[in-house]
């Protein structure tokens, strides 16, 4: 019998001459910039990312099969990329619009009838309940105006923002000049006053716009100034869904893990200093939200891959105790949309379509 | 990046049923398979109707929802905007609180 001769691939020819000749395919990174990478390249950057983020939020990682299918949807050329039809998903659009059709007015018209948007959202460029406290009257006209001319639902959004009620913006002390010196008592005695002014702030914002006709209100990038920015808005939250039972009450994270600057608040008996996703949804959702919005934010010196490989691990547990639709963050630099102002599409798509069909969201 | 999304993932607001089932999430937190579940249930329509823009644009125009407007698609005489929340107060089942403020303001 005459020996065949052995069949193999080019790539596994050049391997072993130490060389490889897997194909490229171009791809991004974290802020946008475009490089090219191979499919093996792209595998390891998603498990390593999935394995530290597991580590990290003490979570599983992706299923094989998950990163699988994330690696198809990475390791395309596909200059846009979308779900399959029938499993889209609702968007909520908070900060949406562009500011510059001339009036808010044609902004959410716009909004609606051009981008299709499923939840619309009136917001000031000072986008701030301190600040929009102060210009209420002229929001409240806009989003009763805008009520009588959009069909599509209108919530007002702002961010919370504690950071504003400390010197020299605001009338507390100035906790991140405190905590330097060593002055914890006097920290965190500054936050607890700031958090007083900052949920009066919010409860009156939330109140004027919902009886002014806004069908819910939008608390984005909340913890930004860390666990007593978010208990701040758990406390309106409670509020709001208490005296509006119907509103809707959306509540956007503004990163993975809530930081504890003042690191003794409990939310009924829940530490917040230190939660992630999972843990953020379940005080939100008992609070009364009806909406959570994970955010993670993005590292620009990972690929989008390796990014969205991360965020999909440590949001993933919510979905399995969520009783209110989840909707992640996909704005500029979160949950693997790249750091840019113009974020470009075939990332932008990637990131949505792996959300949906990875976590199966309920939202974007 | 709005339109992006739109595209990619996004069901389509007033153009579909995205409006429909996103007030289901918002009024009632009703999660995604539910909430298009319901509103599908009262539109007598399939759950993948609520996305395609060609079956839902008969729909809305049968059921006085509001539709797009544009240079070729004129109704005048239809339910657009607050006419239409009315209707879909009605055929969701649920309070609207722009309905609400204009029926008190209107002294309805």
């Amino acid at each position: 019998m005459t020996a065949q001769p052995t069949q193999t691939t080019a790539a596994e020819r050049d391997a072993s001459r130490g060389r490889i000749s897997e194909s490229r395919v171009p791809t991004r990174m974290g802020d946008g910039f475009m490089v090219e990478m191979t499919r093996s390249e792209l595998r390891a950057d998603i498990e390593e990312a999935t394995q530290l983020a597991a580590r990290k939020a003490k979570c599983p990682p992706l299923e094989a099969d998950e990163q699988e299918h994330l690696l198809d949807i990475y390791a395309s050329r596909a200059s846009f990329t979308a779900v399959d039809v029938g499993e889209q998903v609702v968007l909520s659009c908070d900060g949406g619009g562009s500011k510059m059709t001339g009036t808010d007015l044609q902004d959410l018209l716009e909004s609606e009838q051009r981008f299709g948007q499923d939840i619309l959202e009136l917001w000031h460029i000072e986008y701030s309940y301190k600040a929009i406290k102060t210009i209420l009257p002229f929001q409240q006209q806009i989003m009763q105006n805008a009520q009588l001319l959009v069909t599509a639902p209108v919530q007002y959004g702002a961010q919370p923002n504690l950071a504003f009620y400390s010197k020299p913006d605001g009338p507390a002390d100035n906790w991140f000049e405190l905590l330097p010196r060593g002055d914890i008592p006097g920290a965190r005695a500054a936050i607890e006053e700031a958090m007083e002014y900052a949920t009066k702030d919010f409860i009156f914002v939330s109140e004027g716009m919902l009886d002014a006709g806004a069908d819910g209100m939008d608390f984005d990038t909340t913890g930004g100034a860390g666990d007593a920015d978010f208990f701040s808005t758990l406390r309106a939250v409670k509020h709001v869904r208490e005296k509006y039972p119907e509103a809707g009450i959306e509540v956007g994270m503004a990163g993975e893990f809530v930081i504890g600057v003042h690191g003794e608040l409990e939310w009924e008996g829940r530490r917040l200093a230190g939660m992630w996703p999972r843990q953020q949804l379940e005080v939100c959702q008992d609070a009364g939200a009806t909406i959570y919005g994970p955010a993670v934010n993005i590292r620009t010196t990972k690929s989008c891959a390796w990014n969205i490989a991360y965020a999909l691990t440590v949001i993933k547990p919510c979905m399995e105790v969520a009783r209110i639709p989840v909707h992640p963050n996909v704005g500029e630099g979160v949950v693997g949309v790249p750091v840019n102002g113009y974020p470009p599409e075939d990332a932008v798509s990637r990131a949505a379509k792996a959300c949906v069909e990875i976590l199966r969201c309920d939202g974007l | 990046m709005d339109v992006t999304h739109a595209l990619a993932a996004g069901m389509g607001g007033i153009r579909t049923a995205g409006d429909l089932v996103a007030r289901m999430q918002m009024t009632r937190g009703m999660r995604l398979a539910e909430a298009k579940r319901y509103v599908a249930d009262k539109l007598g329509c399939t759950e993948r109707d609520l996305s395609d823009s060609y079956a839902m644009e008969q729909i809305r125009g049968e059921k006085g929802l509001g539709r797009i407007l544009d240079h070729s698609n004129l109704h005048p005489g239809e339910p657009n905007a607050m006419y239409a929340k009315f209707r879909i107060a009605e055929l969701l089942g649920i309070k609207i609180n722009s309905v609400e403020r204009f029926k008190e303001l209107a002294g309805i």
